[in-house]
């Protein structure tokens, strides 16, 4: 099956060519370097996104307070005298979300590992299209700074340079209806936060969107045709597979998004009617009429359900993986891994109106999607009970990639068990848009993979840079992040359950009828406040670490971790093609650790069987 | 701009102070010989008990969390609908929690447990058919019960209300609500945007004001004959931009009036009286104790969703939809004083769905009163009906009527 690029391979190598500065750094369509691309554009977003929630963060637990710190970074454009605008505050919330959803944990996470993995993983020299490869991250560099620079957007103008023509000029600031961007609210660019910020918004996901298709579309044609001799779909990594569906999710899912954008895009500048029926802003009368605002909710969670598992799958992969190699035990149940991660693959197509239930829709298709949802919990499960099995009877090394890996099936249980409260209509009505619901997705979806995403980076950084990572700071970095996780979104909880509204500049309404309510809020919300300050804090290690240890981290050995894939049997030095002779030869399943009767505690995938060695899976 | 200055200087010298204990800490690695890949059992047994002591810390941060503050801060249900969510919320809390304090247990246990020890190696189990057929049925007998009994609550809550439910219609826009009661026949009026005017902000539809807002829109301020002088006027030259907006503006005042027209020509004027009587109220809502309502929901401009916390319902109101949503309020607000004992308390509705910056202070009080109260309220409140709020004058018959001002 690889004996073609197998040939084509080895020309490359034979004819081994100085690379310029721009082909081998810039536009490199090498697989490594574009997955580094990824994961360097993904830690700036991701820090900027974190900033923009300590500042509204600040705001929500010391209302009306003037802050130093809100004035330094926001101006007095956007906080007069330190207190936060309240339309910002809006901007803020919409563009983290954006940000993190989109940038950080689908860009940053799919992009860089899959990049990196599934050549190595499956022992292929590169991508089946270096080119569309490299587009797909310029596409998202493009995107990315789109919407970073839709946060200048300030009276017609960014940065002092005018916007050209009346094209939506209207209105300062990015956008600010919130990550789902909603319409009408989105679509009538006369409101504040629906002007010039809008348009961009809509222009850097529909970029954003191309770029994942393409990259999407690469990595299923890889994975299908491009695994190396012995490498049979059932030997593949657990990694790989979640990569693998997380891509099919992604090229079926996110041209409905496309669509959704477009027809918004329409409704803005071409004055067409798609989402806008009988609507009144302030005394002017609109003509759109038989417009659907719900047809937009419906085509934006068709995607937007599949995302959280675009965001998850990869994330659960790369623990199983890790958690694998350093409980030095065989991952439990592969064949059932593998089987619940193409069930929720399935599922997730069919449970996007759960986020729809209190939007009027037909109470009785309301009942199917409870259903369907409520399903998901079973796959789950599975892999809940099949990780927990893995650390059973093991020989734990906790590495900084380890102890990520763990949290992060912590907070998939914390965050999913809640999930079944939200899945059951009858019950969500009642708590919908609430904190809860912010604490729900924040644990379950932004936590895990945001560990997973951490957990990648400390297991992977001598293969992304050749250089070790510092453990040390890393378990620093790691304690600091779990406790500041869990003291920011347990309290939350209660928050919501409270009836908070998310979205809520303050809660000043409170006083006016519930004063105990309103000191309960304001009190969690301080405790909130400092532990995603301190949680922000511990970021700031990370940084550090990642950046020195890139140039000056001490050199990586081959197999750090002593696993069993194939990335860990290329060189050190990043070469083009990934080995230097033949491509390997799998004969095993990538879980052989702790193997009765083999020397040493792993073997890796291409050592072939010995005399009356059973295969295992 | 000193404080900016003290937050730079402060980065800088953290900056500088990593940067000197990173370089400590890698001469201290060198002397020790073993590479970052490499951990040391001592390294590995702190991160083992350090999760057993997080496992507490998550324990008892939920556990104090719920004592100090219980799993409602909105108070008991207030409406029978909610009742039945809440003991549905309950049972559901306490399968949930079980599973949360079972999982994370065994997770972090087994994490400290199994952490490396010299000489013993891990043991190769790679499956267990029967334990994997166990841990998926069990789930999925606790999800079909949870569905079923989900489902059923469900049901209970959005099926119809019956005939004698008392309608009230909730009305949202940037950023208020308004009520509108259906009156003694129990029937709301239609209502079309198109007739909102300042006399008539929720367009109900009756001949007389449809014939105002067709006089509006003819000779209002702003109305197609205003634009029309506009354009004839040889003393004002306008810009090619100013031209076009007024063009469009004439064109779609056109449209509105051909629709206006249409409605006109098509409307049955027995209607008239149902929306004559309807009684429209702001700033607080007044519910009566025991009665079922059924409450529709329209928006002016953009989604707004009414979320009322204390009775355990909410509904999105959508522009160009019709939605509904049903409850029975059960305790008076003087009751629920007393229950959450605090006497101050108020319920209140929300809007739950992002519409613009001030979204925070959209809300609408709501009192809930008995019965004797409440029909003194509805006394009082029925002398000022819709048809009584509309005055002769104020319903434009000539042009350049001044209450037509709002139409620009």
């Amino acid at each position: 099956m690889a004996s073609t690029h197998d040939a084509h391979g080895h020309a490359d190598h034979d004819h081994h060519h100085e690379e310029s500065f721009v082909s081998k750094y810039i536009f490199s369509q090498d697989h490594k370097m574009i997955g580094k691309q990824f994961l360097m554009t993904a830690v700036f977003m991701g820090f900027v996104a974190m900033m923009l929630s300590i500042l509204f963060r600040i705001q929500l637990a010391w209302p009306g307070e003037k802050s130093d710190f809100l004035s330094f970074f926001l101006g007095n454009q956007w906080a007069p005298e330190g207190i936060l605008n309240q339309d910002m505050y809006l901007g803020l919330v919409t563009i983290h979300g954006t940000i993190m959803v989109f940038f950080v944990l689908t860009g940053g996470l799919s992009g860089t590992f899959s990049n990196l993995l599934i050549p190595l993983q499956l022992g292929a020299r590169d991508m089946a299209s270096g080119f569309l490869n490299m587009l797909s991250y310029w596409f998202f560099f493009v995107s990315s700074l789109i919407m970073f620079l839709s946060l200048f957007v300030f009276n017609g103008s960014i940065f002092g340079l005018d916007i050209p023509g009346d094209w939506g000029t209207t209105g300062n600031g990015p956008a600010m209806a919130g990550w789902t961007v909603y319409p009408p609210l989105s679509a009538l660019s006369q409101l504040e936060g629906s002007g010039f910020g809008m348009t961009l918004w809509l222009i850097s996901m529909a970029i954003f969107i191309a770029g994942s298709l393409l990259g999407s579309l690469n990595y299923i044609v890889t994975v299908l045709n491009l695994r190396t001799a012995g490498m049979s779909m059932l030997r593949m990594p657990l990694t790989i597979w979640a990569f693998f569906v997380t891509a099919i999710l992604g090229v079926l899912s996110f041209p409905v998004l496309l669509s959704a954008a477009l027809l918004l895009i329409m409704d803005r500048l071409a004055g067409t009617s798609f989402y806008l029926s009988d609507i009144m802003v302030g005394s002017e009368m609109l003509t759109n009429h038989g417009g659907s605002p719900l047809l937009y909710q419906h085509l934006f969670w068709f995607l937007g359900h599949p995302e959280v598992y675009i965001v998850l799958l990869p994330a659960l992969g790369l623990s199983s993986e890790i958690i694998a190699t350093n409980a030095r035990k065989p991952i439990f149940g592969y064949k059932a891994m593998v089987g619940s991660i193409l069930a929720i693959g399935f599922l997730s197509f069919i449970v996007w109106g759960h986020h729809m239930f209190i939007t009027g829709m037909n109470p009785f298709l309301g009942s199917v999607f409870v259903f369907t949802t409520l399903l998901i919990a079973i796959p789950s499960a599975v892999k809940v009970f099949n990780y927990i099995t893995t650390l059973w009877k093991g020989s734990i090394v906790f590495t900084p990639a380890m102890l990520f890996a763990i949290a992060l099936v912590s907070t998939f249980i914390t965050g999913g068990v809640t999930g079944i409260i939200l899945a059951d209509s009858a019950l969500d009505i009642a708590i919908h848009d609430t904190y809860f619901v912010v604490a729900h997705f924040h644990i379950v979806m932004g936590m895990s993979a945001v560990f997973g995403l951490f957990a990648g980076v400390y297991h992977w950084f001598p293969k992304l840079y050749g250089k070790m990572l510092n453990t040390r700071m890393g378990y620093v970095h790691f304690w600091i992040t779990l406790v500041g996780a869990y003291g920011v979104f347990f309290p939350m909880h209660f928050v919501g359950l409270a009836g908070a509204p998310r979205r809520y500049y303050n809660f000043t309404t409170y006083k006016e009828f519930d004063t105990d309510a309103y000191e309960m809020i304001l009190d969690l919300n301080v405790i909130i406040t400092i532990f995603a300050i301190i949680a922000a804090l511990g970021q700031v290690i990370f940084l550090y670490n990642f950046f020195y240890s890139i140039f000056r981290g001490p050199k990586a050995p081959q197999n750090p971790w002593r696993s069993n894939t194939l990335e860990w049997t290329t060189p050190v030095e990043h070469m083009h093609g990934n080995w230097p002779g033949a491509l390997p030869v799998v004969h095993r399943w990538p879980y052989d650790y702790s193997k009765p009767g083999a020397a040493e505690d792993f073997i890796p995938q291409n050592v072939p069987l010995g005399p009356d060695e059973e295969e295992s899976h | 701009m000193e404080s900016r200055l003290l937050i730079i200087v402060i980065i800088v010298i953290g900056a500088i102070a990593v940067a000197q204990l990173t370089r400590l800490y890698e001469l201290a690695a060198k002397m020790r010989k073993h590479g970052e890949h490499d951990i040391q059992d001592r390294d590995n047994y702190l991160n083992a008990r350090l999760m057993l002591v997080f496992n507490i810390f998550q324990f008892g941060g939920l556990i104090w969390l719920m004592l100090k503050y219980g799993w409602t801060g909105r108070g008991p249900a207030a409406s029978i609908e909610g009742q039945s969510t809440d003991w549905l919320l309950n049972l559901n809390f306490a399968i949930i929690l079980a599973v949360f304090f079972l999982t994370n247990f065994l997770l972090f246990f087994f994490a400290y447990r199994y952490v490396r020890k010299p000489g013993i190696k891990a043991t190769f189990i790679s499956h267990n058919n029967r334990l994997e057929l166990i841990w998926t049925s069990i789930p999925a007998v606790v999800l079909a019960v949870i569905i079923i009994l989900g489902l059923q609550t469900w049901n209970e809550i959005t099926s119809a209300s019956k005939n004698d439910a008392l309608k009230v219609e909730l009305y949202a826009q940037r950023f208020n609500w308004t009520a509108r009661y259906a009156g003694s026949d129990n029937v709301l009026g239609k209502t079309d945007f198109k007739l909102i005017l300042a006399n008539n902000e929720l367009g109900l539809i009756t001949s007389s004001t449809i014939d105002s807002s067709i006089q509006a829109m003819r000779f209002g301020a702003g109305g197609i004959m205003d634009l029309q002088k506009m354009l004839n006027n040889r003393d004002t030259v306008f810009t090619d931009s100013t031209l076009s907006v007024i063009r469009t503006n004439l064109g779609r005042k056109e449209r509105l009036l051909r629709l206006l027209n249409q409605m006109k020509a098509t409307h049955n004027a027995q209607t008239d009286k149902s929306a004559w009587n309807d009684i429209i109220q702001k700033d607080t809502l007044y519910l009566c104790k025991n009665k079922p309502y059924e409450f529709t929901f329209r928006s002016k401009d953009v989604i707004h969703s009414a979320y009322f916390p204390h009775f355990r319902q909410q509904m999105n109101a959508v522009p160009g939809y019709g939605t509904r949503l049903k409850f029975t309020p059960i305790y008076t607000t003087a009751e629920m004083r007393k229950l959450k004992n605090l006497p101050t308390f108020h319920y209140i509705l929300f809007c739950n769905k992002i519409c613009g910056g001030a979204h925070y202070g959209m809300r609408m009080m709501v009192v809930v009163l008995d019965e004797k109260e409440y029909n003194a309220w509805m006394r009082m409140k029925a002398k000022k009906d819709f048809k009584a709020s509309i005055t002769p004058a104020a319903a434009p018959e000539a042009p350049k009527d001044s209450t037509a001002t709002q139409m620009i």
